[in-house]
């Protein structure tokens, strides 16, 4: 199991061609006040950078994009009603949408944990 | 929000103390301005309505207009101060008491709204001829360009933008301010008095942009950054920024400029009437007179509405509003109301939709979420009358 990071601020945790995904602490933490997350339909399809969900704070709206392509198992519909656990959980229990993997290369496109780190340090 | 030009954003007087408390920094007419801090924007709403939330709004522009031959012990010297200004605004100005604050707005030929504005005329008895105006810190520079071109060789403006104005507001705003202004107790809303503080003048106002009880004082400058900082030690009191300040307003329905405002909108179709009083109605004599006083008695085409989501998506400004699959409208501002715990909105409608009840549709990334209109405020007013 990896957990690899976006420069959008989502990460995505894989297992064989599975991948559970949402967006990190510190985009929660720079979101604020989570009120509002629009997750998609299971089965919608989309591809790596297409916006996928959308998560609201007090004052503004954020695209969620997608970090790989995939198609969406699974949607974590308990966020509908409890958007705060994106500020409490964003790592965690707050995970957005589990994805089948279609192409499971473009992972290396992607950023580690430490990568991460240093990514948001420099901003 | 973001700022399209290159020039250097201004720092308000209490800049420091926002940096020292952890404000998160944002470009605000011009400004470097706290839209939060660490507790953020729902802590900071619901403590406001709870205990005090101070805010600097040093970056709005409040001024003072005086007749060219200066101010004196005479109620006339109010009339005539009045007269001029009501060439620009369609409030009774000249009816106002002495110490006495009134909203209104500056208008175009058309009967748009340039900017909404709060003008007052001083207590005091030697400062008749004067008007106390505070306008929006993104207009200030257009509204004092009007003032100056319209009322030039019969008043002189002064601005008073390099102070400090900074609004205490909260059910402990008035025990809090009280500590130093002991008077502010005797003002009702939308009551000023000039008072003085170690020395300093300072205007308080009694009045707010937050639905709640509370106070908006004029300090000057070099005395600005300690006495806040004697309310913030305050523990009722919080800095509280403009995500918070946008929020409260909302659920208060109060109206932000450049957004449920603007040129192209009547005082009449944003729901301001009350603001043209009697003798203004009677007599116009005020830019748009035609159309404001037609829209006053047939009614406006459109109308400036409360709005409920009825489920959790928030509706943003720009959100169309369909009725019955027709486009009817559009949303000004919108967001989350932390007190109501809802999502909250304000938006222009045909006036034939404008009635609170009516079933609408708000189209959100393409989809019709169901919608009502709503009375404003949405949480009532807590003012002291």
């Amino acid at each position: 199991m990896t957990t690899y990071y976006t420069k959008d601020h989502e990460w995505i945790r894989v297992e064989g061609d599975t991948g559970t995904v949402g967006i990190t602490t510190y985009a929660a933490g720079q979101l604020g006040d989570v009120v509002y997350v629009e997750l998609p339909e299971s089965g919608a399809k989309f591809a790596r950078g297409d916006d996928f969900a959308v998560v609201e704070s007090v004052k503004a709206a954020s695209d969620v994009y997608a970090p790989v392509s995939g198609s969406v198992l699974e949607v974590n519909a308990a966020l509908t009603d409890a958007p705060e656990t994106v500020n409490a959980a964003a790592e965690g229990e707050a995970w957005f949408v589990r994805l089948k993997l279609s192409d499971a290369s473009e992972l290396s496109g992607l950023m580690d944990e430490a990568a991460y780190a240093a990514f948001c340090e420099g901003h | 929000m973001a700022d399209t030009t290159s020039s250097p954003l201004k720092r308000t007087a209490l800049h420091a103390l926002h940096v020292e408390y952890g404000g998160k920094l944002v470009e605000f007419a011009g400004y470097e301005m706290p839209v939060q801090f660490p507790t953020g924007v729902k802590e900071e709403h619901l403590w406001t309505r709870d205990q005090a939330g101070l805010f600097d709004v040093s970056h709005m522009g409040p001024c003072f207009l005086t007749l060219a031959s200066g101010t004196r012990a005479d109620p006339a010297a109010h009339d005539e101060i009045a007269a001029l200004i009501e060439t620009l605004v369609p409030s009774d100005i000249k009816g106002l008491k002495p110490g006495q604050a009134r909203l209104t707005v500056l208008l175009n030929e058309a009967g748009g709204i340039l900017d909404d504005l709060i003008i007052t005329r001083p207590y005091e008895e030697d400062r008749q001829g004067e008007l106390y105006i505070v306008v929006n810190g993104a207009m200030k520079d257009q509204d004092w360009a009007i003032f100056e071109a319209a009322l030039a060789g019969k008043a002189v403006l002064k601005r008073a933008d390099d102070g400090v104005l900074f609004a205490l507001q909260g059910p402990k705003a008035e025990i809090v301010l009280g500590a130093h202004f002991p008077d502010c107790a005797g003002l009702k809303f939308m009551e000023s008095r000039l008072m003085l503080l170690g020395g300093a003048r300072c205007i308080v106002s009694r009045c707010g942009y937050t639905g709640e009880d509370g106070f908006e004082v004029l300090i000057p400058a070099d005395a600005g950054p300690a006495l806040v900082r004697l309310f913030l030690d305050d523990p009722c009191v919080r800095p509280i920024g403009l995500g918070a300040r946008d929020s409260l307003r909302l659920e208060a329905g109060l109206c932000l400029y450049g957004h449920d405002l603007s040129p192209d909108v009547s005082p009449v179709e944003a729901d301001l009437a009350w603001v043209i009083q009697k003798r203004r109605r009677e007599t116009g004599g005020f830019p748009g007179a035609a159309r404001i006083l037609r829209e006053l008695k047939d009614g406006p085409a459109r109308k400036r509405v409360g709005i409920r989501p009825l489920e959790r998506a928030p509706a943003r400004e720009g959100t169309e509003i369909h009725v019955d699959g027709v486009a009817s409208g559009v949303v000004t501002s919108g967001g989350f109301g932390p007190s109501l715990d809802a999502p909250v909105a304000m938006g222009y409608i045909d006036a034939a939709f404008a009635l609170p009840g009516t079933k609408i549709d708000l189209m959100v990334r393409g989809k019709a979420r169901p919608a009502e209109i709503a009375s404003l405020p949405f949480i009532p007013a807590r003012y002291k009358r």
